[in-house]
């Protein structure tokens, strides 16, 4: 099946800032995004995971060209995204949708969940009037929340609701494709599984394609397909879920995998400790990005100066180490 | 004659009591509400501000005599008395009734030069601040060259040099060259309301600049405006009133504040009465506008909305 | 069973709110205890009162608007926290009771080192001299893992990354080698493997010092792996307390049971053979306006009259060890037979 989303080296560095008041040498560039490539099928869900500024959310912003990517090719739904003009762009922008991680700061806090709704049926000219107010309900109805919630303001909701609100805002132009930055990592333990189970049915009964983003790796074993797992703006292993947990092929990803506290005391396992922090991805080491944080016993010369590529180790699983068939 | 300027003036200053008692009943149930009148002196600056306003809109009502009349031209500087509340000034006019129209002009022009200023400010502000890039660098070289510019000295110049001003043109004047100040703070806030998600929402779901601009980015910046707003009608009404103090402002006879302190400095020794009780509007009137700025700031800063 | 270091008896703060829609009644009646030495492991969801607990501890609950009300009873060593003089209760914190907060960014001072400031402590409780401090301060930072700290100790806060400073905090905190530690969520902020990296210095250093912990977190996962008794809180109280093997094995509270069949884990078989995951309805209620009766019954499925009209107390659920090891606040223990759900 051809993919619906095909995004193929995508690239996007911000240039640093000078330090004091503009004066001071202009500081590194930070590589956010450093050559990623992916495809999603249709109907299917690849999970992105990563720490904390790895680039999780510069990759979905600039798929749906919320930011400029500096280079790299993006097709979704056969449309080159990147060599569109502004008007096409914005037509295009019915397919694809983004849900945000904060659902505090996602919705305007000075409009109802009406006006919220109803604005992005205005813009593509969908629906108005009576019509408009039909859709509106029906989406409220979908995302389960009750219709009386149209009048509110998003002050005036729980973080689920609110994340309700931007999933049915996303939902209202009709999208076939998603991107999920984070949508519960701000939630309540209690809410999460509410909203998951939402966004599963949604998928279901929309085939809706998702690019999921998060950075608790048991919460993408639940919903993707596929995962990639990014380290300091690159992919270091892409595979289908199963197989990747299964059998992780980079030393990140087992490490990664360890380190998911497990909530049973008789299962607690050997947790491989990862010396060191997160390098910063305007100072990225040279070689293997992991290198100094690396565990893996084979680790050599090479490892700390040639950079490896991301290559396929077993049928359909690709990582990104010189030792990738002798994993941890 | 005295007794209905007694009336009136109380009337006025009943009716504006009236009118900050029922703004405290009406704004008492929401929490920026009951911040603006937790404010010290925020209930005392609405009163004044309603009791000028009042005598203001009912000028013809409240004022004994005609701005202009000239009542009795043998016996000018009369002190005040049962008859002339404030006195006369040395063209023997009625005090009290130049002071009333005068805060038509006086409050007028400094209102409507902030208007102006507010609507350019907030323009610059937001179209700079949301393209940011060559667009911004050069709105915001232009508002560095507007802020470093000696204003009074340009307001000057300009209006010696066109004799008997339109009040229009001078509402025009004084707005257009105080706008630089709101335009940073406009350019500052949408900077940061830019990078909100809710913004980037929007555009992703295909609004176009100006839909966010209107419709996402500046009701959320609209409380510093607001504040930045009524701070500067104070500015505006000082900048009026010095102008026509050295006669390049709101020509005579219409009164202005500005003018009436003019009028009566050179006899300030005889009648001291005919500059200060101008004077006196004024400072009132700036303070008033400072205390309800000040308490606007903390009943619209959302910051506090947490506490 | 030896006297406890630590007894928190009907622990009550309520906060007076500004808008007044009425007092948040945050920590409502929560009592616990911790023995010397042991992990008391605090789990629940924002808002349930977790870090209101522990500055109730610590008397650090800003007065107004909050106030703990009299009947409360916090012993620490016997004495009776809540009735000590000012001066009495600052020689108790930051030296036999320190405590380490939410925030790692927020909670350092940014104009000072941070060898100045984990030298504080040290000077204020102990009296030791600036230089004897310094040199303390270097071993606390080689003791949490810092690399380089001779050079580290003159660093300010924004020169260090999350991990460090939460490092930093913990060497703070350890500093007068207190004997209970107050860990409010030491590792939320973090990422993953700079968590384990945290979790693993703190089980360290309790078994080299032999201190007691009290671990606040939201995460089961973090407790099942490092505490030795479990606290289950709801809705300002405590809901269920037991050992932790008891609680992930015989969790009794529907909420606590809930709560563990909704997270997705990664030891279960996939569940994305596209199962549902299991969910909790409702939403997590306000602390001005708590429901009445059992305070989880408009989520619970399970409910019955009794819990709508009656607040249960805390009932014993037998199990092994004494009585009281593991307790419940839960009408079903009364009615075992209730506990299968409604339609
Ligand atoms: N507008 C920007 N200007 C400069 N640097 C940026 C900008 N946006 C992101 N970055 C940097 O790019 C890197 C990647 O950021 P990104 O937000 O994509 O990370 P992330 O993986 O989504 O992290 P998180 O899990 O914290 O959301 C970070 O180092 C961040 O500081
Ligand atoms: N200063 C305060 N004024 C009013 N209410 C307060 C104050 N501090 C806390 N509360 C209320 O007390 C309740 C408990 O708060 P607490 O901070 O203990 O929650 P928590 O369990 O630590 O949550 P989190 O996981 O979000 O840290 C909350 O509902 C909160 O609204
Ligand atoms: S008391 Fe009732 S409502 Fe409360 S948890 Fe137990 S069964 Fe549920
Ligand atoms: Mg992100
Ligand atoms: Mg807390």
């Amino acid at each position: 099946m051809p993919a619906l989303v095909d995004v193929q080296g995508l690239v996007k560095h911000f240039p640093g800032e000078r330090a004091l008041l503009g004066l001071g040498r202009p500081r590194a560039v930070v590589r956010a995004v450093d050559d990623v490539s992916f495809a999603i099928a249709p109907g299917e869900t690849l999970g992105l995971v990563g720490e904390s500024g790895c680039g999780k959310s510069t990759v979905g912003r600039a798929i749906l060209r919320l930011i400029e990517p500096d280079a790299g090719r993006v097709t979704i739904d056969g449309q080159d995204v990147v060599a569109l003009g502004a008007r096409p762009l914005r037509a295009l922008r019915r397919r694809m949708q983004i849900v945000f991680q904060d659902p505090y700061g996602s919705l305007n806090p000075r409009m109802t969940v009406r006006q919220m709704l109803a604005e992005p049926l205005a813009i593509h000219r969908i629906a108005s009037g009576a019509d408009a107010q039909r859709r509106i309900a029906a989406l409220l109805e979908e995302v389960g929340l009750d219709p009386s919630f149209a009048q509110s303001y998003a002050h005036e909701l729980s973080g689920g609701q609110r994340q309700r609100v931007g999933i049915a805002r996303a939902l209202s132009v009709e999208p076939h494709f998603l991107v999920l930055d984070e949508p519960v990592s701000a939630l309540d333990v209690s809410i999460q599984a509410q909203v998951l189970n939402l966004l599963a049915e949604l998928q279901r009964g929309r085939r809706l394609t998702y690019l999921f983003i998060a950075h608790d790796l048991a919460v993408v074993r639940h919903i993707a397909d596929h995962v990639a797992v990014m380290y300091l703006g690159k992919i270091v292993e892409r595979a289908p879920a199963p197989a990747l947990y299964a059998g992780p092929r980079h030393p990140y990803t087992t490490s990664l995998l360890s380190a998911v506290p497990v909530p049973d005391p008789k299962a607690q396992r050997q947790r491989i400790v990862l010396a060191g922090d997160v390098p910063s991805p305007a100072h990225p080491p040279p070689g293997c990005p992991f290198h100094p944080r690396c565990p893996h016993p084979k680790k050599d010369a090479r490892c700390r100066t040639e950079p490896p590529a991301l290559r396929e180790v077993a049928p359909g699983q690709l990582a990104a180490c010189h030792f990738a068939e002798q994993p941890l | 004659m005295s007794v209905w300027t007694w009336l009136t003036l109380g009337g006025a200053a009943v009716l504006a009591l009236a009118v900050v008692a029922e703004l405290r009943r009406r704004l008492q149930t929401s929490a920026p509400g009951r911040r603006f009148f937790r404010h010290p002196t925020a209930a005392l600056g609405l009163f004044v501000l309603a009791f000028f306003v009042t005598i203001a809109l009912a000028a013809p009502v409240v004022a004994p005599y005609p701005p202009y009349y000239q009542i009795d031209i043998g016996h000018p500087n009369r002190p005040p008395s049962a008859q002339f509340l404030l006195g006369t000034d040395p063209f023997s006019r009625d005090v009290w009734s130049r002071l009333v129209y005068g805060a038509r002009v006086s409050l007028g022009i400094g209102t409507l030069a902030m208007l102006v200023a507010a609507t350019v400010g907030t323009a610059v502000g937001a179209v700079s601040g949301y393209f940011r890039r060559w667009v911004d660098a050069t709105l915001m070289r232009l508002v560095d060259v507007g802020l470093a510019m000696p204003r009074i000295f340009v307001l000057l110049m300009a209006v010696a040099l066109w004799e008997h001003i339109a009040l229009w043109a001078l509402v025009l004047l004084i707005g257009l060259t105080g706008w630089f100040g709101t335009s940073r703070l406009v350019r500052a806030e949408v900077l940061s309301l830019r990078e909100r998600e809710f913004v980037a929402a929007a555009r992703a779901l295909g609004a176009g600049a100006g839909r966010v601009i209107f419709r996402h980015v500046l009701p959320n910046a609209a409380a510093p405006i607001i504040v930045s707003g009524a701070l500067g009608i104070g500015n505006m009404m000082l900048l009026e009133a010095g102008l026509s103090f050295l006669g390049l402002g709101v020509p005579s006879p219409a009164p202005s504040w500005g003018n009436m302190i003019a009028d009566g400095w050179h006899k300030m020794a005889v009648a001291w009465w005919s500059s200060t009780f101008p004077g006196l509007a004024i400072s009132l009137v700036v303070m008033a506008l400072n205390a309800v700025g000040d308490a606007l700031r903390d009943a619209l800063d959302p910051r506090r909305e947490a506490a | 069973m030896t006297e406890p270091l630590l007894r928190v008896r009907d622990l009550k703060t309520y906060f007076v709110t500004e808008q007044g829609s009425g007092t948040a009644r945050a920590v409502d009646g929560v009592s616990f205890e911790v023995q010397p030495g042991e992990t008391l492991g605090i789990v629940g969801e924002s808002g349930c009162g977790k870090t209101v607990t522990s500055l109730s501890i610590l008397r650090l609950i800003p007065e107004p608007p909050g106030h703990i009300r009299p009947g409360s009873v916090i012993e620490f060593e016997g004495r009776n926290l809540l009735t000590l003089e000012p001066r009495e209760l600052r020689a108790i914190r930051g030296n036999q009771i320190a405590m380490i907060f939410q925030e790692p960014m927020t909670s350092l001072n940014p104009v000072f080192t941070v060898g100045d400031q984990i030298a504080e402590a040290a000077i204020v409780h102990q009296g030791l001299s600036r230089r004897v401090a310094r040199t303390r301060a270097i071993d606390m930072l080689r003791l949490v893992g810092i690399a380089d700290p001779e050079e580290r100790v003159d660093h300010y806060p924004h020169q260090m990354s999350g991990g460090m400073r939460q490092r930093v905090m913990i060497g703070m905190a350890l500093v007068c080698h207190p004997k209970l530690l107050i860990a409010d969520e030491p590792t939320t902020a973090l990422d993953v493997t700079i968590q384990a990296q945290i979790l693993e210095l703190l089980d360290r250093l309790q078994a080299e010092l032999g201190m007691a912990v009290m671990l606040i977190t939201h995460d089961l996962g973090v407790v099942a792996g490092s505490a030795d008794r479990v606290a289950v809180m709801y809705a300002g109280q405590v809901v269920e307390q037991a050992p932790t093997a008891a609680l992930f094995a015989r969790p009794l509270h529907p909420y606590t049971e809930g709560l563990l069949a909704s997270v997705p884990r990664l030891d279960a078989p996939p569940a994305r053979e596209h199962g549902r995951l299991h969910s909790i309805p409702g939403q997590v209620p306000a602390a001005t306006a708590w429901p009445d009766g059992c305070r989880f019954h408009p989520r619970c499925p399970y409910a019955w009259e009794r819990c709508r009209a009656e607040m249960p107390p805390l009932l014993d659920a037998g199990g092994e060890g004494e009585p009281g090891t593991h307790t419940v606040r839960c009408w079903l223990l009364t009615e075992p037979r209730r506990r299968t759900p409604h339609p």
